[in-house]
């Protein structure tokens, strides 16, 4: 096949910025400890609400400043809506829905997780600075999406 | 080409134009309420709520308008490619009507607000069963008008064997593969999953499979809207300006590249996702980097095409022949806009498909900013410049109010780069994607300004789009004698595509390691998914 010089050298140009990018991911996959959601198990979403652990939603501490936060979500809104973790505090939250699908963004971290019904979200965050973080519900789920919302609180 | 195939292709654009018209039209309430001008309250009872208008946006345009318009664009440019008449023809015109009646079922759930569940309808958020069986009936409407290129290619082989497919209908039909391989993830999820439970047959689904279906179709999707505008910018927009197509064998191998590479990855849309394994998101990732590739091909081809023809037209140094691509032509204006708006369609994808950037932007504004450099500017400006010689071309009229054409595209460029910067920086503040802001109860003040941008961009959209229709009525409409009705554009590579490898016309071979290759990226997962079958999801409606 002809190839002009010039697109030789752009393809060339173009693999190599491709293994870049694909090493960057890798490191930041790998390298930086961050961490995508993956399979942490199914539940049924009609039982769910008298199932353990999603029976009684809340903020557990499991060890020195480790906790645990089981989430119910439903039409439109989160429970816990308010959690309170002292700074430096690393929080797991496991999370599911008991109707529809819904989403959870926690503002300036990387908690940024879907929230589908029979599946049990799980995500891991330590949160080293002091403040309010406003959570919202980030995926469509009915005419009242847009007030659902909660905070945590970062305490000094 | 025969009166009768005219007017099946233009009954499919005027279609898809119509859906175009009507979900365009409600696009700006969208922006507008992002800077707390509310306008939904007026429109009841016709529209009531946001999510309504929002549904409608979105089905209409990026399904229903983006299909029957690149449905009828594609047979346009395989019988003018192949120089024959369509094989079939009756089956395609039945894929027409399929068409017709699967976006009358879906349009009369949608404006009767018994389907606000917007485009990606994910389940257990239960809609009308209509709204499911009549986007089926659309797809599978557009499976019917693809078997008949299908098979007027196939006519075409075997009354010139051994001669290479011209470019354009290449393209096309390379199109129409990639669409059915990529519809069976929705054709899956609609018969299997949601149509019989939308029925009440079944009493619960499983939403976390149902949406993994919808992304095996819904990536893919995003370059059944992009190869269309590739045929054009390939094989058309060469000769537009003047120029020759700089590498035929490239553009082949481009679009092959996009067969195999757009289907099994569609994991990068569920990063966030629960119950799919890290490990299968990795490799998704790895498999839609490899689309950089071909993407960069294009850049290449496309540029060093436009490049050349500018030089030959007169145009010197190193960016002074950008000005000598006949820009007063407003199909070619279109075009040339809808690129580089792409490049920052491209840019930010890389962005999205970066897992660990991902997380920073999933589900907020960014991702709708995203898709509108990609569907609609880089498809949608594209295929309206395509419209301006295409219509007139069909209906053997002149296009009407050619300055009014050329000023409804750079409008929407404009237009769209304002809307664009308002989103992507809303986006970045971190406010989630499809939410009335105005009624927000969380809405923070450092929204306001990127939220007057955006509604700003979308009132630019707005005058583009009357702009573009008046232009468009304007010509269907016309009684005027023609004067200039336009050529097909048709663009001729520089090195003969006679020396265009024979592995490049062999379909067979890159049909098999598509196959192939979709079968290792989803096999398994959908096995195992499959396999153990969570139908626990009863069906809720939420609006």
């Amino acid at each position: 096949m002809e190839i002009h010089r010039y697109e030789r050298i752009w393809m060339s140009i173009s693999i190599a910025a491709l293994v870049l990018m694909i090493v960057a991911i890798a490191l930041a996959g790998f390298g930086t400890g961050m961490q995508l959601p993956g399979a942490s198990g199914a539940v049924d979403p009609r039982k769910v609400a008298s199932t353990a652990p999603f029976n009684e939603p809340g903020v557990y501490e499991v060890a020195p400043g480790k906790y645990q936060v089981i989430m119910m979500t439903y039409t439109w809104a989160f429970d816990p809506k308010e959690i309170r973790v002292p700074v430096g505090s690393e929080v797991t939250f496991k999370i599911t829905s008991r109707d529809v699908t819904h989403g959870m963004y926690v503002e300036k971290t990387n908690i940024n997780i879907m929230i589908v019904p029979g599946q049990i979200s799980e995500v891991t965050h330590i949160f080293d600075q002091p403040g309010t973080f406003a959570y919202v519900c980030h995926e469509y789920c009915g005419v009242g999406h847009q007030a659902m919302s909660g905070a945590i609180i970062v305490e000094p | 080409m025969s009166l009768r195939e005219k007017r099946f292709i233009g009954g499919q654009l005027g279609v898809a134009l119509l859906a175009l018209a009507i979900g365009t039209l409600i696009g700006p309430l969208q922006a507008f309420e992002h800077a707390d001008l509310n306008l939904y309250p007026f429109l009841v009872p016709f529209i009531r709520s946001y999510y309504q208008g929002l549904t409608l946006h979105g089905v209409l345009n990026a399904l229903v308008f983006t299909t029957l318009f690149i449905t009828g664009f594609q047979t346009f440019a395989v019988l003018k490619g192949l120089n024959r008449p369509l094989r079939w023809f009756n089956l395609g015109l039945a894929g027409f009507i399929a068409m017709l009646v699967g976006m009358v079922l879906a349009g009369y759930t949608m404006l009767t607000n018994k389907a606000s569940v917007l485009y990606t309808f994910y389940t257990p958020m239960k809609a009308s069963p209509w709204f499911y069986i009549g986007l089926t009936v659309l797809v599978v409407g557009s499976w019917m008008v693809g078997w008949s290129q299908f098979a007027t290619l196939a006519a075409w082989r075997k009354e010139n064997p051994g001669v290479r497919t011209p470019l354009i209908a290449f393209g096309a039909v390379v199109n129409a593969l990639l669409w059915q391989l990529a519809t069976l993830g929705i054709a899956a999820q609609m018969l299997v999953l949601v149509i019989p439970w939308a029925l009440n047959l079944v009493p619960a689904t499983d939403a976390m499979l149902s949406r993994t279906l919808f992304w095996f179709t819904g990536h893919p999707l995003v370059y059944f809207w992009l190869l269309p505008a590739y045929v054009s910018w390939y094989g058309m927009l060469p000769k537009q300006v003047g120029g020759k197509l700089f590498s035929d064998p490239l553009a082949r191998l481009a679009f092959w590249s996009f067969l195999v590479l757009s289907t099994p990855v569609g994991f990068h849309h569920q990063f966030a996702d629960p119950g799919v394994p890290v490990v299968w998101k990795y490799i998704h990732t790895l498999l839609t980097f490899l689309v950089v590739i071909p993407s960069m091909m294009t850049a290449f081809t496309v540029i060093a095409s436009l490049e050349r023809a500018g030089r030959k037209n007169g145009g010197t140094g190193l960016f002074g022949w950008i000005k000598y691509l006949n820009w007063r032509n407003p199909s070619v204006a279109a075009q040339l806009l809808a690129g580089v708006t792409f490049f920052t369609g491209g840019v930010t994808g890389v962005i999205n498909a970066s897992a660990s950037l991902n997380l920073v932007i999933h589900n907020t504004v960014w991702i709708p900013a995203h898709f509108h450099s990609t569907v609609a500017t880089a498809s949608t400006l594209s295929f309206m410049g395509i419209s301006f010689w295409l219509i007139p071309h069909l209906m053997k009229k002149d296009l009407s109010q050619p300055k009014v054409a050329l000023a409804s595209a750079w409008t929407w460029f404009v237009g769209m780069l304002v809307f664009m910067t308002g989103m992507y920086w809303l986006g970045l503040l971190g406010v989630p994607r499809r939410v009335p802001l105005a009624t927000a109860t969380y809405a923070q003040p450092s929204w306001d300004i990127p939220g007057m941008i955006t509604a700003i961009g979308g009132a630019i959209l707005l005058v583009a789009a009357v702009m573009y229709f008046v232009v468009i009525l304007g010509t269907v409409f016309s009684k005027k004698a023609p004067v200039a009705v336009p050529e097909v554009p048709v663009a001729e590579p520089e090195v003969p595509a006679t020396r265009t490898p024979a592995w490049l016309d062999n379909y067979k071979l890159w049909i098999l390691i598509s196959v192939v290759l979709v079968i290792i990226g989803y096999g398994p997962i959908l096995i195992n998914m499959f396999a153990n079958i969570n139908l626990t999801a009863p069906g809720f409606k939420v609006w």
